[in-house]
């Protein structure tokens, strides 16, 4: 039960990431962008960061690395993926979720605390979470907004890809820190292995830290549940 | 031969360009009224070496297409800009 993580030059928050899932239980393993496969890990995580420095587009120098060919086969053939932040745009940049990921409406870095309502636990990556939970996680972005036409968002919300939305505390629409269409903080692929979001799960598993709240570990934990069932 | 080509990325229209409006929003205060429709994009150029500028135009609208334009958010339009010769 084994946990990659892909270094990009430019990714921030591999180390963290993997400690997580290592706090989790998992074993974990860094993967580097320059790679041809990705060993014997059974779930990929795409992690945090500023993979290229940004440059021509958030996530769109790093979908072309070298390890996500093997990534997407990892994906095309069932395997958990899951993409945070810049992670998540390099999902969108590779066409392996929907959508993209532009400026904050605000035209600000935004730094905080944020609430999510899921919207969809029965993805594997969020099984240990109720419907309509209110999770509490950091968000740390200057694009983040996400965006898809009107008809890819109305089948995504009808297939259940929407899976994560920004809110207030007591689970309400509202709490959008970026300007995001109807909400969205996360998403899946139609298959529900590939997930992606801004927020970051790996910077709220331990309540002594940071923003003091452990929901990044519902998250994460969900993942690490699934291998653990896949390998019995 | 070799040719000068720019490559103008925009944001598609239906897409909010938080650059654009906030430069929009100060030009009043520099005492420049009635602007509007304040969009901020990218110019690329490049030279490059092909056949013909019909060879050279395809191997750009595709490198445009798959990386230098993401086809969900931007519209692009390349330019043949010259022919430099050999």
């Amino acid at each position: 039960m084994k946990v990659g993580v892909v270094q990009f030059p430019g990714s921030l928050d591999d180390r963290d990431a993997a400690w997580a899932f290592d706090r989790l239980g998992a074993d974990t393993e860094l993967l580097w962008h320059d790679a041809t496969d990705i060993g014997d890990v059974d779930a990929v995580v795409l992690p945090g960061g500023f993979s290229y420095g940004d440059y021509l587009r958030c996530g769109g120098i790093a979908r072309f690395a070298r390890i996500m060919e093997a990534v997407a086969e990892h994906a095309h053939a069932g395997g958990l993926v899951l993409g945070i932040c810049n992670g998540f745009q390099i999902l969108t940049e590779a066409g392996l979720v929907s959508g993209a990921l532009v400026r904050n409406e605000s035209a600000s870095y935004v730094c905080a605390p944020v609430h999510l309502r899921v919207e969809n636990n029965e993805i594997p990556h969020l099984r240990r979470a109720t419907a309509g939970q209110v999770l509490r996680m950091p968000i740390k972005h200057g694009e983040g907004r996400y965006v898809a036409d009107a008809t890819t968002i109305k089948s995504m919300e009808e297939r259940g890809q929407i899976v994560l939305r920004y809110c207030d505390a007591d689970g309400t629409n509202g709490g959008n820190p970026n300007g995001s269409t109807d909400g969205i903080a996360g998403v899946c692929n139609e298959a529900g292995n590939v997930m992606g979001l801004m927020p970051h799960p790996e910077h709220a598993v331990d309540p002594a830290v940071g923003i003091r709240s452990s929901d990044g570990a519902i998250l994460l934990g969900s993942i690490v549940d699934a291998l653990a069932g896949a390998a019995r | 031969m070799k040719v000068r080509v720019s490559i103008d990325v925009m944001l598609k229209d239906g897409i909010l360009d938080p650059q654009g409006k906030t430069v929009e929003q100060s030009l009043p205060s520099l005492g420049y009224d009635g602007v509007e429709g304040v969009r901020i994009g990218k110019h690329i150029e490049m030279v490059v070496e092909g056949d013909s500028i019909e060879s050279v135009r395809a191997e750009v609208e595709e490198m445009t297409q798959r990386f230098l334009s993401n086809p969900v958010i931007e519209d692009a339009v390349v330019t043949i800009e010259g022919d430099l010769g050999e």
